[in-house]
């Protein structure tokens, strides 16, 4: 147990490190926008804790880059680079949508895993598609998916203004591409009144636990991150690497799909253009962020949930543009795959368990 | 129709894709360079993001376009160090670090653009050369030599970088660390250096390609401006073959489809938007699923090299 705790330990010190490090060069872009970055990160990163608000909509947006983040995190065990999250969301919300729809009578108990599962359907086929293009054609995943995202971008948006177009926006002859309501019996409960965050968030977080448990306690899961870690030995074993290519990137894609139809009956309760945020592109950093493991994504999904909301309040609050948040995440991905060098390497964790632990620097030891 | 204006239509739809292939062939060449020194730079579209408003930026504030597209280069320069020192130096997985070169290209070109633009605005852009008598020359004229002083910068691109990487001792460096750094090192190369200049060029090119959209073609900017065309241009070298003439052909061939594509909308031939839309990258995953041949890829592709390493 202790060197679990060491570990871990080791690892958000290095991450907050790196993290520490992509603000320290985020300040400069701020500089050049002529924003004081000490005024701007205390507007994204403080200031949203202090109200329900914030906090509310912080988790609101953990649930999808926890979900996403699960399932990039799956991908990028089995060296799958899945950038294709956000097409996969797209495509799981408004499969979730029109499944919601087609049942509205169900009960509720039968109406949301149902619309879960067929977000789960979607989101995995086209994540399925990148994993056997890479597996029997040895087309580069991240161009695969890169290509799949805009295709699905284009099969969503044709959707809701075309079928699943709301009978009432032509009624109206409005023609908002969204579809109708979703039927009550298909919503997650808003936990607190007036606020946004619902119940979805304990479905992300079981996922969460399901996912370490396949990953960790079964022979699948030692077979799929035994694939990403050393595929020719993985080979010799007897595995059947191109199978679990597939699976890995069929799974990663019904995370980010069921991602999508859980913002459509949790958030939106319709399915409307703009409704993947770029969760897609921000549970990339969360999934590195968590240390590619389902456990530690949760904390890492709050904490770019925070970061989230809070460059929108700074946004709304000062005009600073929430984009810059974009950036800031690419710095964390840069950050945290440099300080690779430093965690792959075990002469660095010694001397850090050396300078805490000899030290005395611990006092519960 | 008659003969002639079907003739008319073919000349304008290859004049089309000649002008189009310019910021394929810029950002395509550049990261041939990158990846034949062994570094797969995903971060292109990220940097042609950037390249685009920066060049859109100082031509239309200082209304100077030379200036916008040498600003446009030296963007690229310096995300090519920051790609170079992160893949290279600190040896970060090429696949991911590149993801963060785009982010932060992408946010950094859309926050900017916002403080500084606000919204839409227009320049009037490169205008195009008139050849004197080559460019009289009845549809080929048209095709070839009626197009601004970037295009002909691209097409001399190809041939200059043949030269370049097949008969020079710089090129033949870069292939040996793309393909046996350790040998190379050997023999006393400098895998490290070599590395960071083609990264460094790599990235300066993508930023010229993104210039290109911004100040010679679109004449404006938007976050949406690129569109994935940094990506397509990494598959296109590997449809190229880490070739320079199979990179022109793979370029001038997807221009030409999305030519067609371009005129196919305004056509007036029913036929669902979605699908014209969709129709050139799904064009890019089949050329990806039917060009690939491991047996052409620089060997040393994504791994970075480490003289420590006793295997």
């Amino acid at each position: 147990m202790n060197k679990v705790i060491n570990k871990v330990l080791f690892n958000v010190t290095i991450l907050l490190f790196a993290f520490l490090v992509a603000l320290i060069l985020g300040s400069v872009i701020l500089l050049i926008a002529g924003v004081n970055p000490l005024f701007a990160y205390k507007a994204m990163i403080i200031n949203p804790i202090f109200s329900v608000y914030g906090l509310s909509e912080a988790v609101v947006r953990a649930i999808p880059l926890m979900l996403v983040g699960i399932g990039i995190s799956i991908a990028f065990r089995s060296k799958m680079i899945n950038i294709g999250a956000e097409g996969q969301l797209q495509l799981g919300a408004v499969a979730g949508g029109a499944m919601a729809l087609a049942f509205a009578g169900a009960p509720k108990i039968i109406l949301i895993p149902l619309t879960l599962l067929a977000g789960f359907m979607a989101g995995g086929l086209w994540g399925g598609i990148a994993g056997w293009l890479k597996a029997k054609l040895s087309v580069n995943e991240v161009l695969s998916t890169v290509m799949l995202n805009y295709i699905a971008f284009q099969i969503y948006l044709y959707l809701i203004r075309g079928p699943l177009i709301d009978p009432a926006e032509l009624a109206y002859g409005t023609g908002v591409p969204q579809t109708q309501r979703m039927p009550d019996s298909a919503l997650f409960d808003r936990l607190i009144l007036g606020q946004r965050i619902h119940s979805g968030i304990f479905v992300a977080i079981l996922i969460a636990i399901l996912v370490y448990y396949l990953l960790w306690k079964t022979s699948f899961g030692f077979r799929l991150r035994a694939v990403g870690e050393e595929p020719k030995a993985a080979k010799y074993a007897g595995i059947k690497v191109n199978k679990y290519l597939v699976l890995a990137m069929i799974l990663s894609g019904g995370l980010a799909g069921i991602a999508g139809s859980v913002e459509v009956i949790g958030v939106h309760h319709r399915v409307l253009e703009g409704l993947s945020a770029n969760y897609g592109f921000t549970g990339i950093v969360v999934a590195l962020f968590g240390s590619l493991h389902p456990i530690g994504v949760i904390p890492a999904s709050f904490f770019f949930g925070l970061l989230l909301i809070g460059a929108e309040m700074m946004q709304r609050a000062v005009d600073i543009p929430s984009a810059i948040v974009i950036s800031i995440q690419g710095l964390v991905i840069l950050s945290v795959v440099s300080s690779n060098i430093i965690l792959r390497n075990p002469a660095y964790r010694k001397k850090f368990e050396k300078l805490i632990f000899n030290k005395k620097l611990l006092f519960w030891r | 129709m008659t003969m002639a204006s079907y003739f008319q239509i073919i000349t304008n739809m290859l004049a089309v894709a000649v002008a189009l292939s310019a910021p394929y062939i810029f950002a395509a060449i550049g990261e041939m360079f990158s990846q034949k020194s062994g570094v797969l730079n995903l971060g292109v579209e990220g940097i042609m993001m950037l390249g685009a408003f920066t060049a859109f930026y100082f031509s239309w504030a200082y209304d100077n376009i030379l200036l916008g597209i040498v600003m446009a280069m030296v963007v690229g320069i310096l995300m090519g160090l920051l790609m170079a020192i992160v893949s290279i130096t600190l040896k970060a997985d090429q696949g991911i670090s590149g993801i963060g070169v785009y982010m932060l290209g992408w946010g950094i070109a859309s926050t900017l653009f916002r403080l500084f633009i606000g919204g839409v605005q227009s320049i009037s852009g490169l205008q195009d050369l008139q050849i004197p008598i080559l460019g009289q020359i009845p549809y080929l004229g048209k095709i070839l030599f009626q197009h601004n002083i970037m295009v002909y910068l691209a097409l001399l691109l190809v041939p200059a970088s043949w030269y370049i990487l097949y008969k020079t001792p710089w090129g033949l460096k870069v292939r040996a660390v793309g393909t046996t750094p350790r040998a190379a090192d050997t023999m006393g190369i400098n895998v490290i250096k070599t590395r960071y200049q083609c990264v460094i060029i790599g990235s300066m090119l993508a930023g010229l390609g993104g210039a290109f959209l911004s100040v010679a073609q679109a004449n404006m900017f938007a976050n949406d401006l690129i569109a994935g065309r940094g990506f397509i241009a990494i598959a296109l070298v590997y449809f190229g073959r880490w070739e320079p003439l199979g990179v022109l052909k793979g370029a001038l061939l997807f221009s030409l489809a999305n030519a067609f594509q371009r005129w196919f909308q305004i056509s007036g031939i029913s036929f669902p938007y979605e699908i014209t839309v969709v129709f050139p990258y799904v064009l890019i995953i089949v050329v990806l699923a039917f060009s690939y041949k491991k047996f052409s890829e620089p060997t040393a592709l994504t791994v970075p090299y480490d003289r420590e390493f006793k295997g």
